[in-house]
């Protein structure tokens, strides 16, 4: 089974984070790292391909520049190649425009599954798988915290409100799954050298057929008119604990009632 | 004026119109023009009354029956505007559903679909607002496509109040046949025992963090929580470590809770959790490190390992029992 996983390099997430004044968009300079979200995807997707007896990982990714090294992560684990599309055209694009560009790179691995997380670290649209699967076509089943494939279903319990829902549907399917579904593997020493010599297919926009107007900003068709820094919240009082801490929480909550 | 009929699309659980639903319709009601609903479920006409409350005139009703809603319902949506019903925004919460269906229907109808909305104002064009890193810079972003506008926009950003209005007219929907893209089916649904108030319901939010070493020691949050009869509720880092499911955890990825107290214990606060619960009343935090960002946002702060302070504190409350 081939199953192709998105995944996205992003600014590291411990850093504050900063928009471009000119563009208004994330600063994405210097090293850019492998998702956290995305590494449940990449270990899904590499244990499915083990039970169905075969088959790879492709990862499908984008950047405006030719950044790799969050690739490199996903590959050390396991990932046999990647698709990355890499164009200053796509730079402030949205939701959709990278649903556009992702779906079309999707299609030139011809997967049985495609793996998303639910929701990117930087930008968490939360909007990209149901985007790629209409894109393609695909039925997508989102929100997955169990994952089964068999006899050409995937058959998912998806996160509700009040609970879970077992959810099934004909691959290929995409499948948004939600952290903590796997345990990711560590890259071994091995895995990080074959990394490097993994191949990463770079291509351009023009070369998915699509044209420049429907991704990046133009594709966006929307406008930052504003930013500006939202009401600070005060700090409050600090305590040093010296064994009685507990008994400050309390008069805390009576002073608010709650006790 | 640039919105002169918005829809909502709705949602309800066992008979009951969802909290984000009312937030929405009150919103819309706001912005002026005719507010009408779009509901996904066989019960549109019990629940229709509650919808006009809230400021529905008209209700579209589409039943996906088994089908997991995203691709039926956006198709059915993207039907009646094809007819020429067409709103001129369309307001999705940002649930399981509303992201499902909000993507499927952007790229039927090729257009852009705003994201993590907390405001929104419609005067020469439809602005809307989010915030981002962690909720310390906001954002305003304009579209510049044509309607319908696409947005989604995030729990709780919205007071829910009731309009008055009286039982709106039930329109129901055929759902357009989807082939393959809609063959989700949900095959069974688990409803998972709720002890106490929802989390994001709950006046009283006890999380817990990384700071707590082990996902053992997540039961003295439960613990502390019931003696509070609030919600637990967890980090991001200790929902990625598998100690206890996505559904408890609060942030950016997760939910938003406003309570009126929240007790931060053994998390550092990072920006994707501050996110999720800096609008809460109250807050308390315990934690070690004294340079831990989620002091800044706490009122009161105990610099102290949490697995001294909570243990005492769940006895003290029980000793208060």
């Amino acid at each position: 089974m081939n199953v192709v996983v998105c995944v996205k390099q992003i600014p590291d997430p411990a850093q504050p984070g900063e928009l471009d004044p000119e563009s208004k968009t994330l600063k994405r300079e210097g090293k850019l790292i492998l998702d956290d979200s995305d590494a449940y995807g990449v270990e899904m997707g590499l244990q499915l391909a083990d039970k169905a007896g075969g088959g790879e990982v492709t990862l499908v990714s984008m950047a405006p520049n030719s950044e790799v090294s969050g690739l490199r992560t996903a590959l050390a684990m396991g990932a046999a190649k990647a698709i990355l599309v890499s164009d200053p055209a796509l730079q402030g694009s949205d939701a959709l425009g990278t649903a556009k560009v992702l779906g079309a790179a999707i299609k030139r691995a011809e997967p049985d599954l495609v793996l998303t997380a639910t929701e990117s670290t930087d930008g968490y649209t939360g909007t990209i798988a149901a985007q790629v699967a209409e894109v393609l076509g695909l039925p997508s089943i989102t929100f997955a915290k169990h994952v089964e494939v068999a006899d050409g279903t995937v058959k998912v319990q998806r996160q509700t409100e009040a609970g879970y829902d077992e959810v099934e549907c004909p691959l290929p399917a995409v499948v948004s799954v939600t952290a903590g579904v796997v345990e990711p593997r560590y890259p071994s020493f091995k895995g990080i050298m074959a990394a490097k010599n993994k191949p990463v297919d770079e291509v351009k926009v023009a070369d998915l057929g699509l044209s420049e107007d429907q991704v990046g900003w133009a594709g966006a068709r929307q406008e930052i008119v504003d930013v500006s820094p939202a009401e600070e919240r005060q700090a409050g009082e600090i305590v040093e604990d010296e064994g009685d801490a507990h008994e400050r929480i309390i008069q805390f909550l009576e002073r608010l009632k709650i006790l | 004026m640039t919105v002169s009929t918005t829809w909502v699309f709705a949602e309800a659980a066992e008979g009951k119109v969802a909290s984000i639903t009312q937030e929405l319709l009150t919103k819309a009601r706001g912005l002026g023009g005719t507010v009408e609903a779009f509901y996904a479920g066989a019960d549109a006409d019990a629940i229709a009354p509650e919808l006009g409350k809230f400021g529905a005139t008209n209700v579209y009703a589409a039943d996906p029956g088994e089908l997991l809603p995203g691709a039926p319902v956006a198709a059915a949506m993207a039907t009646q505007i094809e007819r020429g019903t067409r709103p001129d925004l369309i307001m999705f919460g940002t649930t399981y559903d509303g992201r499902d269906v909000a993507g499927r229907l952007s790229v039927k109808l090729d257009r852009p679909v705003l994201t993590n909305g907390i405001d929104i104002e419609a005067g020469d064009s439809v602005v809307v607002r989010n915030a981002i890193f962690g909720g310390n810079t906001l954002v305003q972003t304009t579209l510049k496509s044509e309607p319908p506008h696409l947005a989604l926009f995030r729990p709780k950003s919205f007071a829910a109040e009731e309009g008055g209005g009286g039982t709106p007219e039930v329109v129901k929907v055929d759902v357009p046949d989807t082939g393959t893209a809609g063959n989700s089916k949900v095959l069974d649904r688990h409803v998972e025992e709720q002890v106490g108030p929802k989390l994001d319901e709950a006046d009283v939010v006890v999380s817990g963090g990384r700071g707590l070493g082990s996902a053992e020691k997540y039961e003295m949050i439960e613990q502390l929580a019931k003696l509070l009869k609030g919600a637990p509720g967890a980090s991001r880092a200790i929902v990625d470590a598998g100690w206890v499911p996505y559904s408890h955890q609060v942030g950016q990825t997760g939910k938003v809770v406003k309570p009126n107290v929240y007790i931060a214990a053994g998390i550092s606060g990072a920006t994707q959790h501050l996110v999720g619960m800096k609008g809460a009343k109250n807050i308390i935090a315990i934690n070690k490190d004294k340079d831990a960002p989620i002091f800044s946002v706490a009122d009161l702060g105990v610099v102290g390992d949490v697995h001294k302070v909570v243990p005492k504190l769940i006895e003290a409350l029980q000793a208060r029992s």
